[in-house]
């Protein structure tokens, strides 16, 4: 092989590393690199972990009963104390924290995806689709979330926690989903839009992969903002007993029963409401540079 | 002291205004009086720095100009090369965070650095400003009358009444029609040419020594372009003042200026009389300039030369001469140190290259000095010259017949009714056929986007028919139509706004491909960004990384991607600067020669047209006006109205430019909501002006057709041949 030709495979195998990095990879490095989105995303990365990990390292489960103790402080035999029916406070706050991640995390997902695709499509073709669809926003506006919830609640016994997830979402979506019909109706006059359209990509091609993305950050800080929204939505329907149903306990149902004995056995609820102000918080942070990174004409660090 | 002043510089105005006796040794200040007349506005050393410490943008560096009364200085440069931020700082209107050092001298005094009181008495009164926004300049809640008379108040105590008087006096000598009336109008009442008048009238409601123009015309169309610039020079010829016109377009400074000077990357690289320069450059940077515009009197025989890479970011300037880089005949000594202006040839005539002389004894042309580089466009023409098939034999790509778009026009918000009708298209009609470039030209206003609108859309027309590919839109399955799109591809004006910012580029070129079900698109990909003369590295950067130039070679190439037949360009080069334009329109020339593809054109700058198109069609009000072969469109136009739309785009040729006789329309374009009767240009006809009134009622009363004037030529007007007979 001469000098020229190695030369030219070099350049040819350069060429070919460099392949167009995925927009998921970018957005992902941009983030770890702000102070905000490391800790955010430490600090949910942690909760996850006690969530989903943190019960193997006790022996108590979250149905056990320890009748030995009730309402016992911290120990080493009980880490976070016990409540006043006996059952260990670590053991149940993990489970609820858990509950609470999936169910807050699910909602929020689910809530914004539907509000970009119900407003991009409403603002996008116009007409009829976007009249029926304005309609049905404007329904769903009216109609008292809660108290449809609370009517709902029985629905949701006996593991049926997939369907709460969905009927929470079902009322998170509607104000974004008003924002994002009338930013498609401006990004709809863009010219790279009309270039996409002329070019002949298909219309619901064009909304996912031009107009949503191009939203990206008020989806993104949107669904953040859902998440904590869901977290404590969740919380307080449980708090009055219609989420999540007994046996299963959430954040909710245990800051209810914590906050009667808060007062003189403190570990009943202090656990649990702060596992709560850190999961909001972090997912905040998370959101926050999130939005930053999405963002490829915001300032870069670095 | 003031009608003194005024007194000397008419005279010498009047000197100046006989232009026409051919090239002038030195149009500034000869003969009449020996002592030249102080300089009224004199800018030394001027360093502008933005921020501080290693992130600190050198805009301005050592910037250095003095004009004399009634004298018109012209600054030509591209965008970022410091034009604008100089004659704010002259204004005094940077932001705090500027930092300036230097001297600006208004008659005599210091201002850099004078305190807000002395600089607001100086404001409006001795120096004044005319803006390239006119809408913006204007406060929207006042009436236009009101603020200039506003203007007259801030510096003359005189009574309310008076100033308004003087207010509408003003505005009369702008020529605004129907002053007194007009006064009381909102400026969103006016169009942009009436406000462009009434920004002027403000400027020298005060009498000023100084006028500072930036980019004047920039925002107007050209016919409007004329009539302020002849404002402008009626402005000065009533007031005596000094004019400093900041531009990037070097034919309006022929016409216009007595001097000229070039900046580049924040520095003045070349200053003189415009003849020393334009005829005797010796900078190169200039030339390049000079030989990178398309000229209205050249067709596609003259080669663009274009400027090699871009200008260099202010933050980050090579260590030698700015242009060092982007110079064909750069010399080592280029890189070492930045050279200072010096004195070539005749006096006042100053540049900045190390080899100036050389280029002075040598007597290099343009053409030689970039001539290794022209080469490959010349042979290309000799490519071109060899057409295989005459027109007639050519396919049929695109026919647009007696095309119709109208929008209605409604009022109300609850109960919705319609008031009227705007007649956007009116019944165009015009065909493509293989391999051949059809520019469509007019001012803003005259439905060409409309007309592109309604072609791309492949939608039924609202009356007549279009016919793409041998397929008519209005009979067109949705199998049919994806298949158009393939063979139609667009180019759009905004590179930046038609590239999808969240995409990288290799993204953008691969979605047209997977549009239309490619699967492997690496390596087409590649091949595209090639072609256009981008590296395969680019493809992994996002649109915001790249140039204006370098962004629309993106959209030329996501537009080559599918191998189109037919490619729609909407004012493609108007977004760029002239060195670069060059480039992309030398691109677009060869790309069609090489894969046979058709273009249908659409610009409002002539000049371009001219220099790629093979036929044009000239609209007027939703109609066209003159169509045909582009060189006897553009050599023998038998149209009123393209006599006049041509004779208003300025030539970058000093001696051409005043000698010609230009033909100004008068007043604006009519609403396209209520067409006059009959012809639609009648009312700013010269022609039908001077028709006896017998013969002017066929104007009133019929429209006119487009009738061929023999081969390929056609025009809308019943009284063609009595023009071309004057």
């Amino acid at each position: 092989m001469t000098i020229a030709e190695e030369e030219l495979t070099e350049q040819r195998a350069s060429v070919d590393r460099i392949k167009a990095p995925s927009r998921l990879r970018v957005v992902m490095g941009r983030l770890l690199r702000s102070g905000r989105g490391r800790t955010g995303s430490v600090l949910l990365a942690l909760i996850f972990l006690l969530a989903f990990a943190g019960p193997y390292l006790t022996r108590w489960t979250y149905t056990a009963k320890d009748f030995t103790a009730f309402l016992a402080p911290p120990s080493t035999e009980h880490w976070w104390g016990t409540l006043q029916t006996g059952a260990d406070v670590y053991a149940v706050t993990l489970r609820g924290t858990r509950r609470s991640l999936v169910v807050g995390l699910l909602a929020a997902v689910v809530g914004t995806a539907l509000a970009a695709v119900v407003g991009a499509f409403a603002g996008y073709f116009g007409s009829w689709t976007d009249r029926s669809l304005t309609w049905v926003t404007d329904l769903l506006l009216v109609l008292p979330a809660f108290l449809i919830l609370a009517i709902m609640s029985p629905l949701f016994a006996g593991g049926q926690w997939p369907m709460f997830v969905l009927v929470l979402a079902l009322f998170l979506w509607m104000v974004t989903s008003k924002i994002v019909r009338s930013m498609t109706i401006s990004l709809r006059e863009r010219e790279f839009i009309q270039a996409a359209r002329f070019m002949g990509v298909p219309p619901t091609r064009i909304i996912f992969r031009h107009i949503i993305p191009n939203m990206s950050s008020l989806l993104v800080v949107d669904a953040t903002l859902n998440v904590s929204a869901a977290i404590l939505t969740e919380t307080s329907l449980s708090y009055f007993g219609f989420g999540i149903q007994p046996p299963d306990v959430s954040l909710g149902s245990l800051i209810a029963d914590g906050a009667q004995t808060a007062l003189y056995a403190p570990w009943t609820f202090w656990f649990c409401a702060g596992l709560l102000i850190v999961t909001v918080l972090a997912v905040n942070l998370v959101g926050d540079s999130l939005r930053d990174a999405f963002d490829p004409t915001a300032r870069r660090s670095g | 002291m003031t009608s003194e002043r005024t007194a000397d510089a008419r005279s010498r105005n009047g000197r100046t205004g006989g232009h026409g006796s051919g090239a002038a040794p030195l149009p500034l200040r000869a003969g009449s009086d020996p002592v030249p007349a102080d300089p009224v506005l004199e800018v030394r050393d001027l360093d502008i720095t933005f921020g501080r410490g290693p992130g600190a943008v050198r805009a301005v560096r050592g910037m250095g100009y003095a004009v004399r009364p009634g004298e018109v200085l012209g600054i030509v440069g591209e965008s970022g090369s410091g034009k604008s931020v100089t004659s704010l700082a002259v204004m005094g209107l940077l932001p705090p965070h500027a930092h300036v050092t230097g001297s600006v001298r208004l008659r005599g005094q210091e201002i850099l650095g004078a305190p807000e009181r002395t600089l607001t008495a100086f404001r409006g009164r001795t120096v004044s400003m005319v803006f390239q926004d006119p809408l913006s300049a204007l406060t929207p809640v006042y009436r236009v009358g009101d603020q200039i008379a506003e203007a007259v108040r801030v510096h003359q105590r005189i009574g309310a009444a008076q100033a308004a008087r003087r207010a509408v006096e003003l505005l009369d000598l702008v020529g605004i029609p129907n002053a007194a009336q007009r006064a009381r109008a909102f400026p969103h009442e006016f169009s942009g040419g009436m406000r462009q008048r009434a920004v002027i009238a403000m400027a020298i409601a005060n009498d000023p020594d100084v006028i500072l123009c930036d980019e004047p015309t920039t925002a107007l169309d050209v016919t409007i372009q004329a009539q302020v610039l002849e404002v402008l020079k009626t402005a000065q010829r009533e007031t005596g003042a000094a004019i400093v016109i900041i531009t990037h377009d070097l034919g309006v400074v022929a016409g216009f200026a007595d001097r000229v000077l070039v900046m580049y990357a924040g520095r003045p690289v070349e200053v003189g009389s415009v003849d020393e320069v334009y005829y005797r450059t010796r900078m190169p940077y200039t030339m390049g300039l000079l030989g990178s515009i398309p000229r209205l009197d050249r067709g596609r025989e003259q080669p663009l030369v274009p400027i090699e890479g871009s200008p260099p970011s202010p933050a980050a300037l090579p260590p030698g001469c700015p242009f060092e880089p982007r110079c064909p005949i750069a010399v080592p000594a280029c890189a070492e140190s930045e050279p200072e202006p010096v004195r070539v040839g005749s006096p006042g005539h100053l540049a900045a290259c190390v080899r100036s002389g050389e280029i002075e004894a040598e007597g290099w042309s343009p053409a030689q000095i970039y001539g290794m580089r022209a080469v490959a466009s010349t042979a290309d023409t000799a490519v071109r010259g060899e057409r295989p098939r005459p027109r007639g034999e050519r396919d049929l790509v695109l026919a647009v017949d007696g095309l119709v778009k109208h929008y209605p026009l409604t009022k109300g918000t609850l109960l919705r009714r319609r008031v009227g009708t705007v007649r956007a298209v009116d019944g165009v009609s015009f065909d493509i056929r293989e391999g051949e470039t059809l520019g469509l030209v007019g001012e803003s206003g005259c439905g060409k986007t409309t007309t592109l609108m309604e072609i791309l859309e492949l939608a039924a027309p609202q009356g007549g028919g279009i016919t793409v590919l041998g397929h008519d839109t209005a009979r067109m399955s949705a199998r049919d139509r994806m298949a158009v799109r393939r063979d139609m591809q667009v180019v759009f004006q905004d590179p930046l706004a038609s590239l999808d910012p969240r995409m990288t580029v290799h993204d953008i070129l691969a979605e047209p491909l997977r549009a239309h079900g490619g699967r492997e698109v690496g390596p087409r990909v590649r091949e595209l960004l090639g072609m256009v003369g981008l590296e395969a590295g680019h493809a992994a950067r996002y649109p915001q990384d790249f140039s204006g130039g370098q962004r629309q070679r993106i959209g030329i190439a996501r537009a080559l991607a599918l191998e189109p037949r037919l490619v729609v360009l909407d004012e493609p080069v108007s977004a760029l600067d002239v060195s670069i334009q060059a480039g992309v329109l030398n691109l677009l020339e060869e790309l069609r020669t090489r894969l046979g593809l058709s273009y249908l054109l659409v610009a409002h700058d002539l000049a371009v047209v001219r220099h790629i198109a093979d036929r044009v069609a000239v609209m007027y009000l939703g109609r066209i006006a003159e169509i045909g072969q582009a060189d006897r469109v553009y050599d023998a136009p038998m149209h009123p109205y393209t006599r006049a739309l041509l004779s208003a785009v300025p030539l970058p040729d000093p001696v051409m430019e005043r000698s010609r006789r230009r033909i100004l329309l008068e007043g604006d374009l009519p609403s396209p909501a209520d067409p006059p009767s009959g012809c639609r240009f009648r009312t700013r006809c010269p022609l039908f002006r001077s028709l006896d009134e017998a013969v002017r009622r066929r104007c009133v009363e019929e429209e006119p057709q487009v009738r061929r004037l023999g081969d390929d030529h056609g025009v809308s007007c019943h009284f063609a041949e009595r023009l071309g007979a004057e």
